[in-house]
């Protein structure tokens, strides 16, 4: 590898050829301020247009400021990176940008994690020269985003991260100079695009201009409603990451004083998702069995492979765009709206409450759950079957509101009956973590035998398309998994040239899976933390006495006395859904 | 937004259109020349076509479309009148010209007069510098134009 | 008018048919071709283009043979060079000019860079307000494929080449060759941060030369005349000649072609035949929107690339633009602003905000409201945009501020303390007044105003009420006596 020699602020250095000087300053520990330029290590997302020029440097002999993220070391370069020039053009620029920023922050709810803010504190800008025209766009809210791109600061990272990491194509840049910003086709809602929810657009908007639509006022409303009684769910992924709004270090697991927290706020049964994901195996483990036995007796409509259907933003996703592959997903719903029916229909039923008078509240990673429930198909005459789905921030914001010392809470459990969950309902929460939990039942349902081992490794890792065979006593199942949906859509356009011979595919669509849900706390462009959540979680599993979701003792109590068996009349009606056909309806303005 | 329903024999016109450029992606500011010939603007339903056609997602479509101001989502009127704003025509006048169109026509630039009769619109030279100050109506070029000679270029179309 | 000038580029403009191939062919057209295909390699004639001296054409002054050279040196499976046709300079026609009047020698250069380069495939990147230009162009390459100077095998070697048309559609900044090639890909023309250069990785990823129309035009006659005959033309530092759309108040208006080194003087006085209605002189404006207004102080300065910029303004494409005293310099920073805010991509944030603050700013100062304050603003604010912005757009935009408030400060002035514009061009700074001594009271004033400002007594001397004046102009222009005049 070729090295480069080069001066940094008086520091010489050698660096690898066509690093950028923003990398090579920080071998040397020099951070250059940065605004637009994002990236996640590892994962092949990076974003560098070069465009906000808050890192600009001075290089000895260049006529103009060059932007440390994209220009590369030469040899013999002398820059600085904080010279009086530097430093006048970088602050004019940051007070051109807020010149056309609402001055918002008390009511913002990016306050507090806005990069814009942090920069104009960083840069010790006090007032704002500029005055002029503001940019004046229409906030548009959907069920479960919310635009306000007068926040917009063109840093074009929702762009990238919708169009080419998830393909999902609903947003673009449109119109041109001051008049530019990202918007869908006509700047029409959100609604009436082709957006899955997955939320990765709010993940890594620096400022207010993407943000969740915010539900906790309902569950406030909810809670303090005598008549009514409030139960919570919590899915795998929360536990991972909810400590680190706290002050704690990524992937320090927190399930207890979740549980705590959420004890305290009021819920009056403190439930898991991940008795919900042993369900989820059960239901669709057995339908992956079934289609593979009709697979091999020869009969060639068993719809193979079997795509899991756990993800709401990758069942937005084909239903938009794959619409003809929709009988090839599982019919299992997600782990979210199997807990919903479960807890009106059964656990509500038991302790004589109405559903009307229940209220299911889920803590999600994400932001298409909150999409997810308010479907119609997930409805019983108007009623959801989940009320709200909170994200992870909105949690932790709920237990700061209500003066909650969050570290110093015990440890507590969950309730049960719907509490009680394996290890590998927790793993649900990271890439290849779902497959990896079917495969534990699905062959001990299929062998008949008991698998010792019970780690497949082989499907664990952050590559964005992976394969495993995995032997099923003899039988090779051949395994595929993506995350992100541009990796799905490679996948699935593999399926349709029948380039592919899998049986089954596990899909999530964010980056990482539900660690990396547009719902949890911002990782800023750190993809260690992603890294560090998913270990928690296999952690967790390491941890857990029952590690297969069929031994879970209160799942086989609820077939037995409630649902019969896997797939049969009342799973069917309670547990399974049908998919649509989207595709045609990205577009219809009145 | 302009909303229209595309004839079957339109829309056919349209696919021709992006296959007679291979419904290559590269190709689509040619597409979107040759369907703003064929229906005078680019309403969203055309731009929803090409988008498909050409397999783009139609926000990358009207993200291009709002880029570029040869492209209108706007009907134009029956005689578009465009008022040279370069800058040999602006020395020599063509500001007052232009306030002298608007105030004639009653319209901002960008519109179009509810008749459907003229529109208005502001290019940078057509490269007739030398009769400075230009306005073209359709094809049709003026030169040296005083405010004063705007109600008569009016009229001409008006009878 | 031709006495001080040498038609290079324009050689074949208005003296053959263009649409005739023939009267190409019997001016040397292709020889150029013929000599470079059947007895050069690409190397050596790379090195007669490096020799000659030329630059690029288009604006920014680089070494033509220099970014051959370096396109012909990436090693790639494919290559393409494309002709930067997009003239969006308002006040500039020169590349109309000649594809209109000569498409061929365009036709014939692309094949000798393509020759050198190394690529097979060229493509034209031609404004669409041009329809004649593109017939011309289009003629002009079917004629080409039939006498085989385009297509499989030409001129029997083994060399291929051909040349497809991509349409702009109104950017200016698609005239930055990023923008360029991201807008022949289908893209919105926003420009990307170079390096990566596209000699490295253009179009479709792919090794890319561009040159303007004008540099293209060059070529033959460098070929067939040899590069000592063209380094003998010009500066030291700009050889050749430059052809300029001269504009404004002066007499002669149109396309002239100067040697490199003609200066400022000889192009207005002797060649544009001075001002018109013998005004003074006050200021041109070179460069198109990015470039400066210079002054009498630089009427003497020999043009070329490295004193214009000096001077504080640029070569750009070759506008040219007269003006005398009744033009208002911060007027002109504000009409070059406004188009700068129009026509910026929008993608970085100084280029994006900073012009619309600069034009505000002016537009403030325009308007009376302008303070000592602001003038330093402006002046910051340039020198930020110019050092911050990421492509050639946003790097010379405020350019007509600086050079303006360089060489007309003290109507900046004015317009700040005394709220006064000398050249009466300021609607706000204006205030009509009656001449009582020669107003007869005929009353014809008052009733052409349309906000009834206008008082006074038949045959008596009027009054304009500057309260509710809006300044339309309309009493001056009916006045039949002169009685109406403003300060």
């Amino acid at each position: 590898m070729e090295l480069i020699k080069l001066t940094i602020d008086g520091e010489l250095l050698e660096v690898e050829k066509d690093t950028s000087i923003l990398k090579a300053a920080k071998t040397v520990g020099i951070e250059i301020p940065t605004l637009c330029f994002f990236e996640l290590k590892d994962m092949g997302i990076e974003n560098k247009p070069g465009g906000c020029r808050i890192c600009v440097v001075e290089i000895k002999g260049r006529r103009n400021l060059a932007p440390a993220c994209t220009t590369r070391v030469e040899n013999g370069m002398i820059i600085s990176t904080h010279s009086i020039r530097v430093l006048n053009a970088r602050r004019t620029v940051l007070e051109l940008i807020l010149s056309d920023h609402p001055a918002e922050c008390l009511t913002c709810a990016k306050s507090g994690s806005c990069e814009l803010q942090s920069m104009a504190q960083q840069l010790g800008v006090r007032e704002i020269p500029f005055q002029g025209e503001q940019s004046a766009y229409r906030k548009d809210t959907s069920p479960a985003i919310i635009r306000d791109i007068d926040k917009c600061i063109m840093c074009r990272r929702c762009e990238l991260m919708c169009n080419e990491v998830q393909t999902v194509g609903a947003l673009s840049a449109v119109n041109r100079g001051f008049m530019a910003v990202v918007a869908p086709a006509f700047e029409m809602n959100l609604e009436k695009s082709p957006c899955t929810y997955c939320g990765q657009c709010v993940s890594v908007c620096p400022t207010g201009a993407l943000t969740e639509v915010d539900h906790s006022r309902n569950v406030i409303n909810a809670l303090a409603d005598p008549a009514k009684t409030v139960v919570v769910q919590t899915a795998p992924a929360v536990r991972a990451a909810l400590g680190e709004e706290f002050g704690l270090m990524p992937g320090t697991l927190v399930t207890g004083k979740m549980a705590a927290a959420l004890r305290r706020l009021g819920f009056d049964y403190v439930f898991d998702t991940d008795f919900a994901a042993d369900l989820t195996i059960m239901e669709e483990g057995s339908e992956l069995l079934d289609r593979l036995t009709r697979y091999l007796k020869g009969d060639k409509n068993a719809n193979l492979p079997i795509l899991t259907s756990c993800c709401p933003g990758w069942v937005n996703f084909f239903e938009h765009n794959f619409p003809e592959l929709r009988d090839i997903p599982s019919t299992a719903k997600s782990p979210q709206q199997m807990f919903g029916p479960i807890a009106k229909e059964y656990f509500g039923k038991k302790l004589g409450i109405d559903r009307k008078d229940l209220i299911v509240v889920s803590i999600m990673p994400c932001l298409a759950k909150k999409y997810e429930c308010q479907r119609e198909e997930f409805k019983v005459n108007g009623d959801p079957d989940v009320n709200f789905s909170l994200s992870t921030r909105e949690l932790a914001q709920l237990i700061k509101q209500a003066n909650i010392d969050f570290n110093s809470l015990p440890d507590e459990g969950f309730d049960n009956p719907l509490g009680e969950s394996t290890g590998a309902s927790v793993i649900f929460g990271t890439t290849g973590g779902v497959i990896e939990a079917a495969c534990r039942t699905a062959y001990e349902l299929f062998t008949g035998k008991k698998l010792e081992k019970v780690d497949f490794k082989e499907l664990r890792g952050f590559e964005n398309i992976r394969h495993a065979t995995i032997d099923f006593d003899g039988l090779p199942i051949n395994i595929g998994i993506a995350h992100g949906l541009g990796n799905a859509r490679k996948l699935l356009e593999d399926i349709q040239a029948g380039r592919n011979q899998f049986h089954a595919i596990e899909i999530m669509a964010c980056p990482g899976g539900c660690i990396g849900g547009g719902g949890q706390p911002f990782h800023h462009g750190n993809s260690e933390i992603l890294k560090q959540r998913a270990a928690a979680l296999y952690k967790e599993d390491d941890g857990k006495t029952i590690r297969k979701s069929h031994e879970n003792p209160f799942i086989i109590e609820l077939y037995k006395e409630f649902l019969g068996k896997p797939l049969g009349e009342k799973s069917h009606h309670l547990l399974h859904t049908k998919y649509f056909d989207r595709s045609s309806s990205v577009f219809v303005e009145e | 937004m302009a909303k229209i329903k595309l004839s079957e024999k339109k829309k056919q016109e349209l696919k021709e259109v992006c296959k007679s450029f291979n419904n290559e992606k590269s190709e689509l500011i040619n597409v979107l020349h040759k369907a703003q010939g064929i229906f005078g603007y680019l309403p969203a339903e055309v731009q929803e076509s090409i988008a498909q056609e050409l397999n783009l997602s139609i926000a990358h479509v009207y993200g291009v479309v709002t880029f570029y101001s040869f492209f209108t989502m706007v009907p134009k009127g029956e005689h578009p009148i465009s008022i040279c704003l370069g800058t040999a025509c602006y020395v020599r006048g063509a500001e007052k010209v232009l306030e002298e169109f608007k105030r004639v026509l009653k319209v901002q630039v960008g519109e179009t007069t509810p008749d459907g009769k003229f529109s208005l619109s502001c290019l940078r030279c057509v490269g007739a510098c030398g009769l400075a100050p230009v306005v073209m109506v359709g094809e049709k070029v003026y030169g040296r134009v005083s405010p004063e000679g705007v109600k008569e270029i009016v009229a001409e179309y008006n009878s | 008018m031709s006495q001080k000038q040498l038609r290079i580029a324009l050689r074949n403009c208005g003296v053959i048919n263009p649409e005739k191939i023939e009267d190409y062919l019997a001016r040397d057209g292709y020889q150029a071709l013929g000599t470079v295909l059947t007895t050069l390699s690409p190397e050596a004639a790379i090195e007669i283009i490096k020799k000659s001296g030329l630059r690029g054409r288009g604006g920014g002054g680089f070494s033509t043979g220099l970014k051959w050279e370096i396109t012909r040196k990436v090693k790639a499976d494919q290559k393409y060079v494309v002709c930067n046709a997009d003239e969006g300079d308002p006040g500039a026609f020169m590349d109309r000019s000649v594809l209109e009047g000569d498409p061929h020698s365009v036709i014939e250069a692309m094949a000798i860079n393509a020759y050198c380069t190394g690529a097979n495939k060229g493509l034209v990147y031609i404004r669409a307000e041009y329809p004649m230009a593109i017939d011309r162009l289009l003629t002009a390459l079917k004629h080409a494929k039939e006498y085989g100077f385009l297509g499989e095998n030409i001129l029997g070697t083994d060399f291929d080449f051909d040349i497809e048309i991509r349409y702009g559609a109104g950017a200016f900044v698609c005239g930055e060759e990023t923008a360029l090639i991201h807008s022949m890909e289908g893209l919105r023309g926003e420009p990307t941060v170079k390096p990566p250069f596209p000699s490295e990785s253009g179009y479709q990823g792919k090794p890319t030369n561009v040159n303007n129309v004008e540099t293209y035009a060059n070529i033959p006659v460098i070929i067939n005349k040899g590069w000592e005959w063209f380094s003998r033309i010009g500066t030291e530092k700009s050889k050749g000649t430059k052809v300029f759309a001269l504009a404004g108040k002066i007499n002669n208006v149109g396309l002239i072609e100067v040697p490199m080194g003609t200066t400022l003087r000889e192009v207005i006085y002797d060649i544009g035949g001075g001002m018109q209605d013998g005004a003074e002189f006050k200021a041109v404006q070179t460069g198109g929107p990015s470039g400066g207004c210079l002054t009498t102080k630089h009427l003497d300065t020999p043009i070329d690339y490295d004193n214009l910029l000096e001077a504080g303004s640029m070569m750009g494409s070759g506008g040219m633009i007269v003006m005398d005293s009744n033009n208002c310099m911060v007027s002109i920073a504000k009409f070059y602003l406004e188009f700068t805010v129009e026509e910026s991509c929008g993608k970085c944030s100084p280029c994006r905000i900073g012009n619309k603050r600069l034009y505000e700013l002016l537009e403030k100062i325009t308007q009376g409201n302008g303070t000592m304050e602001d003038l330093d603003k402006l002046r910051n604010l340039s020198s930020v945009i110019k050092d911050t912005s990421l492509c050639g757009l946003g790097q010379t935009s405020p350019n007509p501020v600086l050079s303006t408030m360089e060489n007309f400060y003290e109507e900046y002035l004015e317009h700040v303390t005394f709220k006064k514009c000398r050249s009466s061009i300021c609607k706000s700074l204006m205030t009509y007044i009656v001449d009582e001594e020669k107003c007869i009271g005929c009353t014809l004033c008052a009733r052409n105003c349309p906000v009834n400002a206008i008082t006074g007594e038949r045959k008596q001397a009027h009054y304009i009420d500057p309260e509710k004046c809006i300044k339309c102009g309309a009493c001056m222009e009916k006045c039949k006596f002169s009685a109406i005049f403003t300060n």
